[in-house]
C-alpha cells in the first residue's frame, strides 16, 4: 500500500506545511460555520427557553417539531434553501446563491432545531428547580428566560457546540447551496468529498485531519470550560 | 394622612373556608384561619400533614380549589410577602447578586441594590462572602443568603418552609437569630416545621395542622400546656401518628 502511505505523508505535510490552498478552505469554513452557530444561538437559545416556560396550545407540537427537526437531512435543508434563493424563488432577488452567505443561511436553519430543542430541554430541568423560587421573588415567566439562560449557560455552551459539530460537519447543504466553487464557496467537507472522487488523497486526507482535530479541539474545549465552570460556580 | 396610609399593613391575612385537592385526593380541607400582624405564627404538624401547601397557598404559590384568600391592603404593586424554603435556590452567580436579584426585579437601581443588599448580608453575618458564588456556599450559608435576599425585599410578612430541617444545630442556631432580628424590625413570620424543640422556641401562636385540617390555632404556652385536640396531644408527646 505504499500509495496510501504516500498520501497520508503528502497530507500530513500539507498540514504542516501551512499549504495556502488547505488553510483558506478551513478559514472559509470556520467562518461560515461560527456565523451559522451564532446565528442559531441568537434565535434558538431564547426559542428554546420560551418554549420551556410558557404554556401555550400548540407547545407539545412544536417540542415535537424542534426535537424531530434535530435530525434534519442536509441535502434537504439545501434543497429547499436553493429552491429559496434561486433566481426564480422567492428570495431570488438576494443573488446570494453560491455564496459563503446562502451557506450560512443553510446551516443556520440546519441547526437553530438543534440549539433550540437541546435549549428548551436544559431551561425546563433548571424551571422545575427555579419556578418556585423565582415567582416568589417576583419573576414572571417571561422575565425568568434571561435569567435561567445566564444560570444555564455551561450547559447551553454544550448544546450550541453541538450544532457547531453538526454545522462543521455537514456536506449536502453547503454543497447544494455553495457549489463548491474554488476559492469561494469551497469548505472542507465539500473538498475533501470532490478531491477525493478525483483522486487527490493528499488534500483530501490533509483537510479530513484538520476537521477531526478541529472538532476534537472545540469538545475539549466544551469540557474544560463546563468542568472549570462546574469548580468556579458549583 | 398619606403617611400613615403608606404604613398601613396588609395584614392581617384572611384564609376562608379553603381547600385545596388534587386529583381527586384532598390536601387541605376548610382551612379558615386569620394571620394577625405581630405575633410569630408556628404552623406545625406531623409530614404529610399541609404544612408546607398551606405555606405556599398563603404566598399565592398554589390556588385554592376553593374558599377564598385575601390580605387587607396590597402594598403599591409590590407584593406585601416573601418567602424562604426548605432547600434554597441559589442562582449561579455572586452572593451579592442573588440578594441583589429580587430588588432587580422590583426595578431598584444598581447603587441602592448593592447598598441594601450588603446591608442584608451584613445582618446575616455573610458580608465577608459577599463575591462567592453562592452555589460553593454550605447548606447553611446558603440558607442565610435566602434569608438575606427575602429580608432585601423588606417583607411585611416572611413565609419560612421548614427552614432548618436540612441544617445541623450551628446553622439552625443562626438561621433561629436572623428571624427573630427580622421580627424585631416588624416583620411578621410565619413558619412551619415538624420540629417541636424549634416550634417551642420561636413560637407565639401555634397553628395545628393534622390530614389537611387545622385541629388548633392556639397561643404556644396554652397549646403546649393543655392541648384541646387528641392529635395535638399525641404529637406534643411525640407518639408516631397514626
Amino acid at each position: 500500500m505504499p500509495e496510501r502511505s504516500d498520501a497520508l505523508s503528502t497530507a500530513l505535510a500539507l498540514v504542516a506545511g501551512a499549504d495556502p490552498a488547505l488553510w483558506s478552505i478551513v478559514g472559509l469554513s470556520l467562518a461560515v460555520s461560527l456565523s451559522a452557530v451564532a446565528l442559531a444561538a441568537l434565535f434558538g437559545l431564547p426559542v428554546g427557553a420560551a418554549l420551556a416556560l410558557f404554556r401555550f396550545p400548540g407547545r407539545g407540537a412544536l417540542v415535537t417539531l424542534f426535537n424531530g427537526m434535530m435530525g434534519l437531512p442536509p441535502v434537504v435543508v439545501g434543497l429547499v434553501v436553493y429552491l429559496l434563493l434561486s433566481r426564480a424563488g422567492p428570495l431570488g432577488d438576494l443573488g446570494i446563491l453560491f455564496t459563503p452567505s446562502a451557506m450560512v443561511v443553510a446551516q443556520t436553519i440546519l441547526i437553530f432545531p438543534i440549539v433550540a430543542a437541546l435549549a428548551r430541554q436544559t431551561v425546563e430541568d433548571a424551571w422545575l428547580e427555579y419556578e418556585e423560587q423565582m415567582r416568589s421573588l417576583g419573576a414572571t415567566p417571561r422575565r425568568s428566560i434571561p435569567t435561567l439562560l445566564w444560570d444555564t449557560r455551561f450547559s447551553l455552551a454544550t448544546a450550541v457546540l453541538a450544532g457547531l459539530g453538526r454545522a462543521s460537519a455537514e456536506v449536502g447543504a453547503v454543497m447544494i447551496v455553495g457549489g463548491n466553487i474554488e476559492g469561494l464557496t469551497r469548505m472542507m467537507t465539500t473538498a475533501i468529498s470532490l478531491e477525493t472522487s478525483k483522486g487527490d488523497l493528499p488534500l483530501a486526507l490533509g483537510l479530513g485531519i484538520v476537521l477531526i482535530a478541529l472538532i476534537v479541539l472545540i469538545n475539549a474545549l466544551a469540557q474544560a470550560m463546563k468542568a472549570l465552570a462546574q469548580a468556579r460556580y458549583g | 394622612m398619606s403617611a400613615v396610609h403608606a404604613r398601613q399593613s396588609p395584614l392581617p391575612l384572611v384564609l376562608d373556608r379553603v381547600s385545596l385537592a388534587a386529583g381527586g385526593v384532598a390536601i387541605l380541607s376548610d382551612i379558615s384561619l386569620t394571620l394577625e400582624a405581630g405575633p410569630r405564627t408556628v404552623i406545625l404538624g406531623p409530614n404529610g400533614a399541609g404544612k408546607s401547601v398551606l405555606l405556599r397557598l398563603c404566598h399565592g404559590l398554589l390556588r385554592p380549589s376553593s374558599g377564598a384568600i385575601e390580605w387587607r391592603a396590597r402594598r403599591n404593586g409590590r407584593r406585601p410577602d416573601a418567602m424562604v424554603f426548605q432547600r434554597p435556590i441559589m442562582l449561579r452567580r455572586s452572593v451579592r447578586k442573588n440578594v441583589e436579584y429580587g430588588l432587580k426585579l422590583a426595578g431598584a437601581g444598581a447603587a441602592e441594590r448593592r447598598a441594601t443588599a450588603m446591608q442584608r448580608l451584613e445582618a446575616v453575618g455573610l458580608a465577608h462572602l459577599a463575591g462567592r458564588p453562592a452555589r460553593r456556599l454550605s447548606g447553611g450559608e446558603q440558607q442565610r443568603v435566602a434569608l438575606a435576599r427575602a429580608w432585601a425585599l423588606d417583607p411585611e410578612v416572611l413565609f419560612l418552609d421548614e427552614p432548618t430541617a436540612n441544617l445541623d444545630p450551628t446553622a439552625t442556631r443562626m438561621v433561629e437569630a436572623i428571624m427573630l432580628a427580622m421580627h424585631t424590625g416588624g416583620t411578621k413570620i410565619v413558619m412551619t416545621t415538624h420540629d417541636l424543640g424549634q416550634a417551642r422556641r420561636l413560637a407565639d401562636e401555634i397553628v395545628f395542622l393534622h390530614r389537611g385540617r387545622i385541629v388548633e390555632h392556639a397561643p404556644a404556652a396554652a397549646f403546649f400546656a393543655a392541648p384541646k385536640s387528641p392529635e395535638a396531644a399525641a404529637f406534643i408527646r411525640g407518639e408516631l401518628p397514626v
